[in-house]
């Protein structure tokens, strides 16, 4: 979506071991699980806490490692907004 | 450009001509939907609100309320009240009358029963369909529509494909000097920097900052993670992962415009040109904001198939890819999935759109007119007490 982008969206339910062509002058990347159609995978290793790039803003961090064209989604990244549960007041004893 | 519509005597234009049976609170709902039976070209909708409300909540309704029964879509009204509601039932009636609109105030209590409020409301209603029909047409100015932007039930294709097909239609309408609604606060969390650059002054900037810090605040009230009410369970079935992610793809809608104003809901757009209303990401309190500020037309954009609409207004259903288009047909009038399939471009769907748009305009019926869809939903700021 942008040259910034550390990761990609499938137009098309893609399955593990396919080798995604990016262009002449970036590396490929080989998928490492099936990405269904709309979901989003990793161009590049992303370091635990590290910004997800999209349409070339910040869409959140990474809660762990990430190996590029691994499945990007919610069981690996974290929103940076609206997250009352982090900052829930502590009851007093 | 010109359309066709209806002039109203208040100078508004309206592209429907419809006999409105208004509840003003649930109690009413069944009455009204007896006179609807009777009645079939008169429109309705159940209403969950208007009692038990009080504060900035009740002014919000009210505001609604106001927006719902001076709509220039709407030829007539039939308003249905209990008696005992906690507001001057009167002042929105002449409200009515003072746009022009053919008025008649139906009291339950006053009517001795609910056999006879129907039957009075099925003679008002009766009357001004008769009366609705002696209306015609005329030429008049696309400068005078208001656009609502909404996209819900977001996947991934969002976007891509039907919001920025949707912005395209943004910009061709404001070029027309129409007006075009961008709303969905909550959709705007992480976008906002983005948008506010694109204000037409700071403090129109410092507004839009402002609307988004406070229902950011909210949520943070609230003490939880708003993921699972925004990312929506369909849209992180869509993969779609954070709300910043969604509300990159939702601000497409909006196109490239500058942003004129920034409106409260339910308020009516004062200038010409992109604006922004402060309404939740749900989909049917923010199509009813949007509605009650003057909308004759709402686009609204969809990954999953969103089956809804108003009561009112023409509401145009855009699939943002085939899968979808295809599995829901009944409900979706144009497909932007061409994008993501390779066939048709941004500029060529939203070209499309905006075409499809003038026909709706022009009386062509939405399929969500055509079935039916009459959701209303009021968006709270207090509690019911």
């Amino acid at each position: 979506m942008h040259p910034a982008d550390n990761v990609a969206t499938a137009l098309d339910s893609l399955t593990a071991g396919t080798e995604i062509q990016r262009n002449e002058s970036i590396q490929s990347v080989t998928l490492k699980s099936n990405i269904p159609f709309g979901h989003k995978f990793a161009l590049v290793a992303i370091r635990k806490g590290s910004p997800i790039h999209k349409y070339g803003e910040v869409i959140g961090e990474a809660t762990v490692d990430v190996a590029a064209g691994e499945h990007v989604h919610v069981h690996n990244v974290d929103s940076l907004r609206g997250r009352g549960d982090l900052h829930k007041e502590e009851p007093n004893e | 450009m010109d359309i066709r519509g209806y002039r109203r005597s208040d100078g508004r234009i309206g592209v429907r001509n419809h006999v409105l049976v208004f509840p003003v609170s649930y109690e009413m709902n069944q009455i009204a939907q007896s006179i609807v039976r009777q009645v079939p070209e008169a429109v309705t909708f159940r209403n969950q609100h208007g009692t038990d409300q009080s504060g900035d909540d009740l002014t919000q309704t009210l505001r609604v309320y106001n927006g719902f029964v001076t709509h220039p879509n709407v030829y007539g009204v039939v308003i249905l009240s209990w008696g005992h509601e906690p507001y001057d039932l009167q002042a929105l009636a002449n409200a009515a009358v003072a746009a022009g609109k053919a008025v008649e105030l139906i009291t339950l209590r006053a009517s001795g029963g609910m056999r006879q409020a129907v039957q009075k409301g099925v003679n008002a209603a009766t009357q001004f369909v008769k009366d609705s029909a002696s209306v015609l047409q005329e030429p008049v100015p696309l400068a005078d529509v208001i656009l609502g932007t909404e996209c819900g039930g977001s996947d991934a294709c969002s976007g891509i494909s039907a919001n920025p097909a949707l912005g395209v239609v943004t910009d061709i309408l404001v070029s027309h000097g129409g007006i075009s609604i961008l709303s969905e606060t909550t959709e705007l969390i992480g976008a906002e920097h983005l948008l506010a650059k694109r204000a037409v002054s700071k403090e129109v900037g410092d507004k839009l900052l402002y609307i988004v810090d406070r229902i950011e605040k909210n949520a943070m009230k609230m003490g939880v993670d708003i993921r699972g009410a925004q990312p929506a369970p369909g849209n992180i079935a869509g993969g779609i992962t954070t709300i910043e992610e969604k509300s990159l793809g939702c601000i497409h809608k909006a196109g490239s415009a500058p942003i004129q104003e920034v409106i409260e809901y339910g308020e009516r757009p004062t200038k010409h040109g992109l604006v922004v209303m402060d309404t939740p990401g749900h989909d049917i309190e923010q199509l009813t904001g949007m509605v009650a500020g003057g909308a004759q037309v709402v686009i609204f954009t969809t990954g999953r198939g969103t089956p809804t609409g108003s009561s009112i207004v023409p509401v145009i259903k855009v699939a943002t890819n085939t899968v979808t288009f295809d599995k829901m047909n009944d409900n979706i009038d144009i497909n932007a999935g061409t994008i993501i399939d390779g066939n048709e471009t941004v500029v060529e769907v939203g070209g499309r759109l905006f075409d499809f748009m003038l026909d709706v305009l022009n009386g062509h019926q939405t399929k969500a007119e055509k079935l039916g869809h009459r959701e209303f939903g009021i968006y709270r700021i207090g509690a019911s007490f």
